[in-house]
């Protein structure tokens, strides 16, 4: 297990004292510090972490939040901001020592312009609904994590979050123009805006993806696209994942980047077909989902020419989405794939490695090779444009010692992403559970660097304790999303 | 930079500059090609010569990865992409004509520079495409940031902050790009447009449709400019749905080569040469014609859909561009070194910023050795 900060007894000490300022600062109700409604706020998407925080408070307005921080400063006590929690790398867990800055009430859309392609909306709104706003006019906000319905733009910012169609449109990082963020001692600050690029320092591009480790993000401007015209999917089967990994460098080298273009193994389809029956071939090795959008000539030529490749590639299975229902059923089982391992097992952990495309065969094949020797089997899906694996691993958290083989499997997959020239996490954040990871990535020289610039926008050290960055106590190594039949806490929302 | 610079630094590799930096006992300025040394203050340091980190360390067509030394000249990168099909999506502008230089610009100095052309408005900035990378610190230190994958979140985005830090956070030594296929054709809608509103409506149409219209600019000289790239079919059946789109405006085709070689000199700014004072200023594309009229400018020309605005003088007004901009920020391109030396070239900013990005100079360079002044 991975250890949280030691508590400052000084502060815990002071909780009453902590929550009277705090009501002094929010409208009544806002501040929570009863037991069972704390209890809310234990964890995030990384379940197998609980910690009661010191108090939760609920601010409405940019002002609220920048007095709690100036309050928080001057008092020395530690921040955790939050979105919807979702998180599955423990990004939101809190501290008992630190406030939770829930940002739940900031959820208007504040502005739509279509003339500057671009959505003003405050921290809290989910990413989903920003693509529902500007629907009817035919637009859409590009990225899609497939927690979208409930995870919010905040969180996104906060995670650099990425999606299925990030080849082609790009993470959270290249969408965004500019966010309001209160930093740590409660200065306000606008970085970006409604126009491209930063006249200094590039203080916006820092704060994507700093995983709430800087400050707290109360207003963010998205950029939107037109809706594509037309999106047709392709199905193609393979003998084997070195003929799946040939046919994706060769649709890249053809010059073509497919809105999305996903692989599953063996395990993957058949627990997918299992759970949702769409059809997937059950006699191949490797599956890909190739999709292609834009305008329809486009999206007809180029389903024939990646057909042509996967051919040459010796596909052994084929087939393109005729109507917009064939394509979502090609979509239904991938996107089932989390769930379906859930259905064939007590327990999963999902991995969340980046690796050169080359080296898939070879990480594929070494993670096999693991299984038996770790009494697990694996499944993995993978986002096969970007080089993005999420093996999950299968356990039974009821039998003794398979929670700890399993840990011990995700840390050597993890590491071998490493070796092999990637990197620990590709969208899911390094939050608490990669954490003591990163010094397997990170020479003591490079982390050194982040820490200063951690430094330079909270020189106390107070924001997200505990995340990103190894601390002296080193507990254990881990880096998986823990899911148990049952305690999964979001168990309806989608997870690909 | 002249080859006769005396007293220039040399390193020969990236642990070399690092010794340099660590012990070199003053301030340094930082070159790679130097093309880009007549942008901002002049910095006073001994010359950091960086020409002999070159060459592409790695490239993997199929990853849409390359990584080079940092000095490797933008031509060679260009050409290496260009025989495998690719390219570097956020077009780096050669801007030599404009600045009057003929030394070669280099990959590390448009990163550090976060220079991109026409296609900024849709594929991102060069900061959007920088993956990874090897730098010193100020204090000496050789630390790599980000990964070697186009998919990363691991740890802060330091390549981000880099780009567009000018040197002045660290010398950047090795570097890692994302690329893109190139295209299989393209092909620019001229659109009559006088006047940057007649002109500024047709862009949002444009660039608000589901076309993909790839670049969209506006050169009073020419009217505005709509550039379609991809395969050959994509590109007609677009080109002719934006014709439907803008109908009835006076509309003619400009064709792959010709095409290329028009926006090669858009953003390049040849246009402006002539002028000793540009500015370029990124504004809301809404924004762009009141801008332009409180601008006054002897010459202009739009881009990135009217949210970018390179404006020409013959003598810097720098108040007058300042409050010209109401939203974004405006930059001193091009003006001779003294006026380099009197005016600020980089905007100016809140209390609250300066005081954050001071903060992040001193995170890397705390006793101001590399390029001090030189955003100033």
């Amino acid at each position: 297990m991975i250890c949280l900060p030691e508590p400052d007894a000084a502060i815990v000490a002071r909780r009453a004292d902590v929550v009277r300022a705090l009501r002094g600062l929010v409208r009544d109700g806002n501040v929570i510090d009863e037991p069972l409604r704390l209890a809310a706020y234990e964890t995030d998407a990384l379940t197998a972490y609980r910690q009661r925080p010191l108090a939760v408070v609920l601010p409405e307005t940019t002002e609220e939040v920048a007095a709690i921080l100036k309050y928080a400063a001057r008092e020395g006590v530690k921040i955790v901001p939050r979105g919807a929690g979702t998180s599955l790398s423990g990004g939101a867990i809190p501290a008992a020592d630190a406030i939770v800055v829930a940002l739940g009430k900031f959820n208007r859309i504040l502005e739509i312009d279509y003339a500057n392609r671009c959505v003003v909306a405050q921290c809290g709104v989910t990413n989903l609904a920003i693509s529902h706003a500007v629907a009817a006019q035919g637009f859409y906000y590009a990225p899609d994590p497939s927690s979208q319905i409930a995870c919010t733009i905040g969180g996104n910012v906060a995670e650099n979050s990425g999606g299925v169609h990030c080849l082609k449109y790009g993470l959270t990082t290249n969408n965004v123009l500019g966010v309001e963020l209160v930093t740590p001692d409660g200065e306000v600050v606008r970085l970006g805006g409604k126009h491209l690029d930063s006249g200094h320092y590039d203080l916006l591009g820092l704060t994507v993806g700093s995983e709430g480790l800087i400050g707290v993000v109360t207003e963010v401007t998205v950029r939107i696209l037109k809706r594509p015209q037309t999106a047709r999917a392709l199905l193609i089967g393979f003998n084997t994942v070195e003929d799946a990994g040939a046919c994706v460098a060769a649709i890249i080298a053809a010059g073509i980047i497919p809105a999305g273009m996903e692989m599953m193994d063996k395990p993957a389809i058949h627990a997918a077909e299992a759970f949702v029956g769409v059809g997937y071939p059950l006699d191949v090795e490797a599956l890909l989902i190739v999709e292609l959008d834009g305008p329809a000539v486009e999206v007809d030529l180029l389903i024939d020419r990646v057909s042509a490749i996967a051919k040459d590639n010796r596909a052994t299975y084929s087939r393109a989405s005729k109507d917009e229902r064939e394509r979502l059923a090609f979509w239904a089982g991938r996107k089932a794939a989390f769930p379906a391992v859930g259905r064939i097992s007590p327990d999963y952990y999902c991995m969340d490695g980046t690796i050169p495309r080359r080296e898939l065969p070879r990480v594929l094949a070494a993670i096999m090779e693991m299984s038996p020797r770790y009494r697990l089997r694996v499944a993995n899906v993978f986002h096969a444009g970007d080089g993005n694996l999420h093996p999950l691993i299968l356990y039974d958290a009821n039998v003794p010692g398979e929670v700890e083989r399993a840990e011990q499997f995700g840390a050597e997959i993890l590491k071998l992403c490493v070796d092999v020239g990637g990197v620990l996490t590709g969208e899911h954040g390094v939050g608490l559970e990669k954490r003591d990871l990163m010094t397997y990535q990170f020479a003591a020289a490079d982390l050194e660097i982040q820490h200063r610039i951690k430094h330079a926008f909270d020189p106390g050290v107070r924001f997200n304790p505990g995340k990103v960055f190894p601390t002296l106590r080193r507990c254990a190594e881990l880096g998986r999303e823990h899911v148990h039949a049952g305690a999964e806490r979001f168990p309806d929302l989608p997870r690909f | 930079m002249s080859a006769s610079e005396e007293g220039a630094l040399r390193p020969r590799d990236a642990q070399d500059v690092a010794d340099i930096v660590a012990r070199h006992p003053r301030a340094l300025e930082v070159v790679g090609g130097g093309s880009k040394r007549a942008i901002g203050r002049p910095v006073d340091g001994d010359l950091l010569d960086l020409r002999a980190l070159a060459g592409v360390v790695a490239y993997e067509p199929a990853e849409l990865v390359l990584t080079a030394k940092a000095a490797t000249p933008l031509a060679e990168i260009e050409r290496l992409l260009a025989a495998n099909g690719q390219r570097l999506a956020f077009e780096p502008p050669d801007l030599g004509a404009l600045l009057g230089v003929r030394d070669a610009p280099t990959l590390g100095g448009v990163l550090a520079a976060n220079l991109a052309g026409s296609r900024r408005v849709t594929a991102g900035a060069a900061r959007d495409h920088f993956l990874g990378c090897t730098a010193v610190t100020g204090r000496g230190e050789l630390v790599r940031a980000g990964g070697r994958v186009v998919k990363n979140v691991t740890g802060y985005d330091v390549p981000k902050l880099l780009a567009g830090s000018w040197g002045t956070l660290a010398v950047l030594t090795e570097v890692t790009v994302r690329v893109a296929p190139a295209p299989e054709t393209e092909r620019t809608l001229r659109v009559a447009s006088r006047t940057p509103e007649d002109a500024s409506r047709v862009l949002t149409v444009a660039l608000g449709s589901a076309h993909e219209v790839s670049a969209a600019a506006f050169d009073p000289a020419r009217g505005a400019l709509l550039r379609l790239e991809g395969f050959a079919a994509s590109v007609d059946a677009r080109a002719a749905a934006v014709r439907e789109l803008l109908a009835p405006a006076e509309v003619d085709a400009i064709d792959a080569e010709e095409s290329r070689a028009l926006w090669r000199e858009i953003g390049s700014a040849a246009a402006l040469a002539e002028h000793p004072v540009v500015w370029r200023i990124s504004v809301p594309p809404s924004e762009a014609p009141a801008a332009v009229t409180a601008l006054a400018p002897e010459r202009c020309v739009l881009d990135w859909g009217g949210g970018l605005i390179l404006a020409a003088y013959r003598d810097i007004d720098a108040a007058r561009v300042r409050a010209a901009v109401r939203h974004g920020h405006a930059t001193l391109l091009k003006a001779p070194e003294d006026a380099r030396r009197a005016t600020p070239s980089f905007p100016p900013q809140e209390p609250a910023l300066a005081a954050l990005a001071a903060r992040v100079k001193q995170a890397f360079d705390p006793h101001a050795k590399l390029n001090p002044g030189r955003m100033e």
